[in-house]
């Protein structure tokens, strides 16, 4: 337990350097998480305004909070391992991590918290300053601001779980911008990314709620707009937890099943 | 004459040490359908809701969705692969090779490699443009698919005016691999008409980061938007960061010192 600690924060420690080293990277790399969910408040937010103000239950100002919130969601579940996963086990880097005594996902995980409390905090403050200048309106209820907490986590860990998996197919193919694509299609439009899921068809959303997409980022958004009911709400963390016990399941599976695949390629 | 003989073999070489790998065809074959098939899923999304947006009909967004993926093709084919081609090159010195060659150093990093594979996105955003030019029927004119023949040739030169900008940094800061993703992390945007932007936004998409002329000013002069003021100024950059292009890399010239090999 002491030393799962101190490898923590070590791995703070080093992905604090590492994103220091690379601020240019950071700016570059915040600019394409800011403006994708900005492109879409725009667009949703003229096509409201063409529409007399607002389209179902969603109004221009609550369209600008809803693609605000998102993007902060967005942000908090994001992880970049698929890509990190591809380049460790192509160049054999996984080799280095398998001779350490505890489970890679840990450095993962705090590789996570230490670049998003650094990332947060900048995000918000655009985040304040796109709700000014798109007049964003919320109201927030206090019991869902509650529930919003506990979403968000789960919703961090459920993304995190679902994405360290899809990470391991690099274990059997090197191919794994394909999968990833697909990954990040069935996200855009099940999660709510493109469009609150109340205005997509009927069939779309059933299919968002009974996969995992929808509450890795549409369902703590909603929640925080106001949205979902109390109960609702509740039921909703009752879905994220069953799929989070899924997905920890899952990664256990596929995580042995790939290190017995695992050839150390490159070094 | 022998530029363009030396086009010819450098192509060969990028195209047979990609063929090689068969499945990577379809591999990529089917994630450029993918890419296509978001845009335009996000775009029968919206336009269930609306028959217009900011103006501009179905077909005519079709049109740009066509041009933003055409002309993202022949950036990714032809202008960012010699660029960080280029930047690699400085750093581990072997940009050496490209400067003990006779043919001109800019010219030789421009066709030096090429991504092949974004042949496949050419053909379907160009072919997005034609069944969206089609669908447009009789309403363009002759002057107006001239202006945007002209509009497309001029943002390609913007374009590549600023990647040779950005890419010529390298003589100076060397570290620069992943200053050519802030234009792909813009491009983005390029996708709709950047009229619906707010002021600030379509101000930095047009001209600190020049997307807009690449996308939207073509497909504005094609659906008879575009007034005499933009084309001259998409005239006017062009001339203009063509020519500081040329000068800033003649520079970057000067100062290159060889690093290591």
């Amino acid at each position: 337990m002491k030393s799962l600690f101190q490898l923590y924060i070590q791995q703070f420690k080093t992905t604090f350097a590492t994103m220091f080293q690379y601020r240019a990277s950071l700016v570059i790399w915040m600019i394409g998480q800011v403006l994708e969910p900005l492109v879409y408040l725009i667009v949703w937010s003229t096509v409201s305004n063409g529409n007399g103000g607002s389209i179902g239950t969603y109004t221009t100002a609550t369209f600008a909070a809803y693609f605000i919130i998102l993007m902060l969601v967005n942000q908090f579940t994001y992880t970049w391992v698929m890509f990190d996963y591809e380049y460790r086990i192509r160049e054999g880097y996984l080799s280095f991590a398998l001779l350490k005594p505890v489970h890679p996902i840990h450095s993962d995980i705090a590789d996570n918290i230490m670049s998003k409390t650094i990332t947060l905090p900048i995000l918000t403050v655009i985040a304040i300053g796109l709700a000014f200048a798109f007049h964003a309106s919320l109201n927030v209820t206090p019991w869902l601001a509650v529930l919003f907490i506990p979403g968000l986590l789960l919703a961090f860990a459920l993304r995190f779980l679902l994405e360290w998996t899809l990470a391991q197919c690099a274990f059997w193919t090197t191919r794994v911008s394909a999968i990833n694509q697909i990954y990040f299609f069935l996200l855009l439009f099940l999660s709510g990314q493109i469009a609150p899921l109340s205005l997509l068809p009927r069939a779309v959303q059933i299919a968002a709620k009974i996969l995992p997409f929808y509450w890795t980022i549409g369902f703590p958004t909603e929640l925080l707009l106001g949205k979902i009911t109390v109960t609702g709400a509740l039921i909703g963390l009752g879905v994220q937890i069953v799929w989070v016990a899924i997905a920890v399941f899952l990664v256990r599976v596929v995580w042995r099943l790939g290190v017995k695949a695992y050839a150390a390629v490159g070094q | 004459m022998s530029y363009f003989r030396l086009v010819r073999v450098f192509f060969r070489v990028n195209l047979v040490g990609e063929v090689a790998y068969r499945i990577n065809f379809f591999i990529n074959l089917f994630q450029s359908i993918l890419g296509l098939g978001t845009a335009l899923l996000g775009m029968a999304i919206i336009f269930s809701f609306t028959g217009s947006l900011g103006g501009w009909r179905p077909n005519e967004i079709l049109a740009l969705v066509g041009v933003y993926v055409l002309i993202g093709g022949i950036i990714r084919f032809t202008i960012q692969p010699g660029m960080e081609q280029l930047i690699e090159s400085v750093r581990d010195g072997t940009f050496d090779f490209t400067l003990t060659k006779p043919e001109d150093a800019q010219l030789m990093t421009g066709i030096s490699r090429f991504g092949i594979w974004e042949i496949i996105n050419i053909c379907l955003g160009f072919a997005l443009l034609v069944i969206a030019l089609v669908r447009l029927g009789g309403n363009i004119g002759g002057l107006a698919a001239l202006e945007f023949v002209a509009m497309l040739l001029t943002g390609a030169v913007i374009i590549y005016s600023f990647f040779l900008i950005l890419a010529t940094l390298a003589f100076w800061l060397v570290r620069v691999e992943n200053i050519l993703t802030i234009f792909q992390s813009m491009y983005e945007a390029g996708r709709w008409p950047v009229s619906l932007y707010p002021a600030w936004l379509r101000y930095g998409l047009t001209f600190v980061i020049p997307v807009a002329f690449a996308t939207t000013v073509p497909v504005e002069a094609l659906t008879n938007r575009l007034n005499g003021v933009t084309l001259l100024v998409a005239f006017g950059l062009a001339v203009i960061l063509a020519l500081v292009s040329r000068a800033f890399w003649k520079i970057g010239l000067k100062h290159y010192s060889g690093t290591s090999a």
